[in-house]
């Protein structure tokens, strides 16, 4: 029993967010649990991040990474870049915290929390 | 003794909690009372955003938790400008953040505009979600067509809602009057009409695939609006891109056989009609209802966001009992001194603070306008509170004198009659509309008028 007891924590990943004001933050999540999931279990302080709860219906979950950590995170759906196409500052490697999975594979990973310069041009409802 | 700062809120939709919620995050000695004109708060997010979208709404919860902290207080039932005016807002507060939305629609300004079958999408919407003014609007859902003019995400969930099965809406919070409206409706075809072309709609791509999966409804394109548009998509950027390239494919591919199946055995069918401007509505023989539309056949002058419709002079008549018109959403001011651009409808700031008006702020739909989704009207909001916040910081904003913040609103509000709703009143309206809804399968079964709230809240 102790003995699982002590992988359990063994087995959660670190991630390594950088936040608005460019300071890293590292947290840890356990497989399974969504990027979003660790900034809600970890009581990261990221203004409006994760408006709609991992519903995919808001976009303010917007992460940045680099190329080669983008490539490891898996296929987008159709769905996700819907809804990234709405997000302020989206980039080639822009995903949705809320629908990446994290697997031992991510350890040690870099997600940026975009900065939030308002584009009204970016996205429209309302008007024709 | 120190004073707390004391700011005042006026409107209680995303842009009103978003930026009580920064206020409160900012400076830990700040107090945020919120006054809204309905019985029930949250805005658009009750009486706009579409009841098949119920994810869009868990921005709720967060809402929700603003609203229960200590320097958090909420005063529904008040209509500022009406009950409590603006310049007694800045006299009881330090701060007064005006966000009280876009509640005006634009209108098309063409003859027949009037007639019986001709509704603003705004009441359309305000119907099938309970808003209390728009309860007796009583769309008239008996012939086959229904055009909305305006392309923006507005009038694809009005497209959504006249077209969606009704095994969907029955699991929704949509009202029962609207739910059996609709359960009788006639209307089999809906054309979405736009002044340009298909590069140039509104609407954003997750609305657009929304249509082209609808259970039982098949697109109706015409082939020829989309010419050239092949050529063009890649010099688009990539959201506007990827929308253009759903249209285009929908409207041109040749689909497998499974989908050509599901086409012909939908009953249903929508489609974007583009290069058309309403000239006029048309009656019937009687002249007491809408039979159909005229619309003028425009070209295109330029390319990209900045093309301009041009007349062409021929003009086309489409057969139709139901026209909505989806074409914005409008500000109004609430105080003849505000400095109001009536063209943009919007109060002239800079990143919130209203011009040539100390202590008074702006933030959502009315410092915009009435674009963008919930989280522009977040980040807006955010912006406006950080300028709220280093004014008091600066000094800019004095908040050294003592004032006395809502004792003595409530003091005139009583005077006048005015019986402000708190939010744990709004908890009593919301556990019965669970309950309601619960009862009947559906999430929430809202209440539909301003009398029954108040009976709950008072209850
Ligand atoms: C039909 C529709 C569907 C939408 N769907 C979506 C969607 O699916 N996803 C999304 O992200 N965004 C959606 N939006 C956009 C979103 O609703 C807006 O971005 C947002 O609600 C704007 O917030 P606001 O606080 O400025 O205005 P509002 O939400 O309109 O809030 C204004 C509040 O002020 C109150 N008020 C008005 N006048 C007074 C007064 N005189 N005194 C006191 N109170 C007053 C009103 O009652 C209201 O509660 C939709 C918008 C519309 C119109
Ligand atoms: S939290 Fe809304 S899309 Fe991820």
């Amino acid at each position: 029993r102790g003995f699982t007891g002590g992988t359990r924590s063994d087995n959660k990943v670190t991630v390594n967010f950088i936040n608005r004001d460019g300071e890293k933050i590292t947290a840890k999540g356990s497989p399974g649990d969504s990027l979003l999931d660790i900034v809600i279990n970890e009581d990261l302080d990221f203004d409006g991040f994760g408006a709609c709860e991992g519903t995919l219906a808001c976009s303010t979950c917007h992460l940045i990474f680099t190329e080669e950590v983008y490539k490891s995170l898996g296929p987008v759906t159709d769905e996700e870049m819907d809804m990234l196409d709405l997000a302020y500052g989206l980039t080639d490697t822009s995903r949705l915290g809320c629908q990446i999975c994290l697997t031992k594979s991510l350890e040690g990973i870099v997600a940026k929390v975009p900065e939030s310069v308002a584009d009204i041009r970016q996205s429209q409802d309302g008007s024709s | 003794q120190r004073c707390s700062p004391k700011v005042c809120i006026v409107g209680s939709g995303p842009a009103g909690f978003y930026t009580a919620q920064q206020l409160i995050k900012a400076r830990q000695d700040v107090e945020v009372d919120i006054y809204e004109r309905l019985p029930v708060p949250f805005g658009l997010v009750r009486f706009g955003v579409a009841p098949d979208h119920p994810e869009v709404k868990n921005v709720i919860n967060t809402f929700t938790q603003t609203a229960r902290q200590s320097r958090c207080s909420f005063y529904g039932n008040v209509d500022v400008g009406t009950d409590v005016s603006v310049e007694e807002l800045r006299q009881a507060y330090h701060a007064v953040v005006l966000s009280y939305g876009a509640e005006g629609n634009r209108t098309m300004g063409v003859p027949g505009e009037d007639l019986a079958g001709v509704h603003a999408a705004k009441d359309f919407v305000g119907w099938y979600n309970g808003l209390p003014s728009c309860r007796q609007l009583r769309p008239d859902l008996s012939s086959e067509t229904a055009v909305i003019l305006g392309q923006g995400n507005v009038a694809l969930d009005v497209a959504r809602v006249l077209l969606s099965p009704l095994d969907i809406l029955k699991m929704t919070d949509i009202t029962q009057p609207a739910l059996e409206a609709l359960a009788e409706s006639q209307v089999r075809r809906v054309l979405i009409v736009g002044r340009r072309g298909p590069v140039q709609v509104a609407c954003t791509v997750k609305e657009v695939r929304e249509m082209v999966n609808l259970p039982n409804a098949r697109p109706e394109m015409v082939g020829a609006d989309f010419e050239g548009v092949a050529e063009a998509l890649k010099d688009l950027p990539r959201p506007r891109k990827r929308l253009t390239e759903l249209m285009l494919k929908t409207a041109l591919e040749v689909p497998g056989e499974k989908e050509q199946q599901r086409r012909s055995e939908a009953s249903h069918a929508w489609g974007f009609r583009f290069f058309r401007s309403p000239v006029e509505i048309l009656a019937d023989p009687e002249r007491s209802r809408t039979a159909g539309i005229r619309l003028a056949v425009n070209r295109l002058e330029g390319s990209g966001e900045g093309a301009r419709a041009v007349l062409t002079g021929e003009v086309e008549d489409v057969t139709c009992g139901l026209v909505i018109s989806s074409i914005g959403y409008k500000s109004l001011p609430i105080d003849p001194s505000l400095p109001f651009d009536s063209r943009k409808a919007i109060v002239l700031n800079n990143m919130g603070r209203v011009q040539r008006a100390a202590g008074l702020y702006c933030s959502g739909w009315l410092k915009t306008g009435p674009t963008g989704v919930i989280a522009t009207t977040m980040n807006n909001s955010f912006d406006t509170a950080r300028s709220l916040v280093e004014d008091m910081d600066l000094g800019t904003l004095d908040v050294s004198v003592v004032k006395p913040g809502s004792q003595s609103v409530a003091a005139l509000l009583e005077k006048r009659g005015v019986k402000p709703v708190t939010f744990s009143d709004w908890e009593k309206i919301d556990r019965v509309e669970l309950s309601r809804g619960e009862a009947v399968g559906k999430p929430r079964e809202k209440l539909l008028t301003v009398e029954e709230m108040l009976q709950v809240a008072r209850s």
